[in-house]
């Protein structure tokens, strides 16, 4: 098989607990990511889904090296980049493009739409025809050009989560990390977004990971998916053997509460009581 | 018999004039979940602060009546409103850390409603508080009611609120978006105990939430909504069955399903959208003639 886009092995990240932060000093370090082995091939889209505190965001922050791991190693490419500084991790930056939940949060409110998604462009010295290249990106996501002079708050929530991705792909990067991305929307703009990132996935040949809590979305749109708990991997595996026959018993439990969009009166039943 | 809950005919516009109910009807009768079902800014939320006299001081209410029981509040003098409605409604809030109050302890937050406005004695309060506790499972109410919120998990935390929303025997009780900010597996187990504890108690609920997946498993009726209307109006199985409007069958088909993933996230048709929206303008032409 051709090579991974990402390798990971023996993945850990620690951070400091302010939970336990004394008034004074420094807060001890809590394992968030406990060993993670795994690879991203190259050009798929991997589901990576798990509750809240199971470490899946984190793991993304790790990919994109938003994070230094502490132990394990990260491979991109080939080239290991786990502890790569800052400066060195520059020109790969532009390869590692991230959408997040909250487009609200994560455009800047006194720019105008076409200067949030000029700005990667000009850093990476792609300032000439700065015009056309914001064209392009607000066509490839179904955004008329009258948007261009738009703020962050005229548009709508699906609208603004389009101009996310217009930015995260006008570098035309190998990897993107999509981290919740659809959480907020309605189902109706959820349809479109998803449908929207499939399509461009496919057509740039992107390598996506994929951060859910939703099984049914994952399912959509995954061809793997990493099943995460408490900073450590349940299952992974490809998206249709995880759900015709999950492994784990942590898995099944995780795909049955999903609450359907049809009648069955035996899913709200309570859980026979085991036997004494 | 009176239904528990009757809604008739409500409209309510903003400063502007603008419509955000829309003679709305519907009816809870007393033992039955009705799910209001819609994207945000259908309405479902304000039509739960509304039968609860709370909507925001920027909404009024222009036409139609609501009645608690045969009551009709709109014919009660504010006070006895406010009384009726806190005797025999009760409200299971979205998020839970914000509707509890961050500096008190658990055990007072859920005894003061019972002390204070029912009137009962501090003792059977924590009597009854401790009984609730139970029946949402949690097995160490001391713990619990010695606790401050953020002590607790956001599962723990809604069983709370559910056991305070069951405690007071309100008749109604205002569902809104209960689950949404859970896990899925503790959606669940809230699901499950809100229709034990609903079918135990025979309590009427008003179920709000954006998921068509809970409308299918905890409601028996349900009312889908778009920008304040009804657009469709059904018993829970028939609506699944054969949904009437475009609307529902649109929202149906985007709505991620793990069983049929390809049928299932369909974007909703422009022309469904602009089928509401001629349908709305209709509705408010018609509405205007009368009320200049």
């Amino acid at each position: 098989m051709a090579e991974p886009l990402f390798s990971v092995r023996g993945l850990k990240v620690a951070l400091p607990d302010m939970t336990r932060k004394p008034l004074i000093g420094r807060a001890p370090l809590a394992e968030i990511l406990k060993g993670l082995d795994f690879d991203l091939p190259k050009g798929s889209v991997t589901g990576i889904v798990g509750e809240s505190g199971s470490g899946k965001s984190t793991l993304g922050r790790a990919l994109v090296r938003l994070l230094e791991p502490s132990a394990g190693s990260v491979r991109f490419e080939g080239r290991d980049i786990t502890h790569l500084p800052e400066a060195e991790l520059r020109p790969l930056r532009r390869d590692l493009q991230m959408i997040f939940q909250d487009p609200m949060s994560s455009l800047n409110p006194r720019r105008t739409i076409a200067s949030i998604i000029a700005a990667p462009l000009k850093q990476n010295g792609l300032g000439d025809n700065l015009r056309t290249r914001v064209a392009e990106a607000l066509q490839r996501v179904g955004l008329p050009q009258s948007f261009a002079s738009r703020y962050r708050h005229q548009l709508s929530g699906g609208q603004r989560q389009r101009v996310g991705i217009a930015r995260a792909l006008a570098l035309s990067p190998k990897f993107v990390l999509a981290d919740e991305i659809v959480s907020g929307l309605d189902v109706s703009t959820q349809a479109q977004i998803l449908t929207l990132l499939e399509k461009l996935a496919a057509e740039m040949g992107l390598t996506v990971a994929f951060i859910s809590h939703d099984l049914s979305v994952i399912r959509r749109l995954c061809q793997q998916v990493i099943v995460m708990r408490e900073g450590r991997i349940v299952e992974a595996s490809a998206t249709d053997a995880l759900f015709d026959n999950p492994r784990e018993a942590y898995t099944r439990d995780l795909i049955a509460a999903i609450p359907l969009p049809e009648i069955d009166a035996d899913w709200l039943r309570p859980p026979a009581k085991a036997p004494a | 018999m009176n239904a528990c809950l009757d809604i008739n005919n409500l409209s309510a516009v903003l400063a502007n004039g603008q419509r955000v109910l829309r003679s709305v009807s519907l009816a809870v009768q007393p033992g039955e979940v009705r799910a209001l079902v819609g994207e945000s800014g259908a309405g479902k939320t304000m039509i739960g602060k509304a039968v609860l006299g709370v909507l925001p001081s920027s909404v009024r209410v222009v036409e139609g009546d609501m009645r608690l029981e045969g009551e009709d509040l709109g014919k009660l003098q504010p006070k006895a409103r406010r009384t009726l409605i806190g005797a025999r409604t009760a409200l299971i809030p979205q998020d839970p850390l914000t509707a509890l109050n961050p500096s008190r302890r658990i055990g007072p937050q859920m005894t003061d409603r019972l002390v204070r406005i029912l009137g009962w004695s501090g003792d059977k309060a924590d009597k009854r508080v401790r009984q609730l506790l139970d029946e949402v499972q949690i097995r160490d109410p001391d713990r619990v009611l010695k606790s401050y919120p953020h002590e607790l998990s956001g599962g723990m935390r809604q069983r709370v609120l559910i056991a305070a929303a069951f405690a007071a025997e309100p008749r109604l009780i205002v569902a809104d978006e209960p689950t949404t900010a859970l896990d899925v597996t503790v959606q669940k187990q809230i699901l499950l105990l809100i229709a034990e504890l609903q079918r135990e108690h025979g309590t009427a609920i008003l179920f709000v939430t954006h998921d068509l997946g809970v409308v299918a498993k905890i409601s028996q009726k349900v009312s889908v909504l778009y920008a304040g209307k009804v657009v469709e109006e059904a018993e829970t199985a028939a609506l699944f069955a054969a949904p009437q409007h475009p609307y529902t069958r649109a929202l149906m088909a985007a709505t991620p399903r793990y069983t049929d993933p390809l049928a299932s996230l369909k974007p909703v048709d422009e022309t469904v959208l602009a089928g509401l929206a001629a349908e709305i303008a209709m509705a408010d032409q018609a509405w205007r003639r009368p009320h200049g």
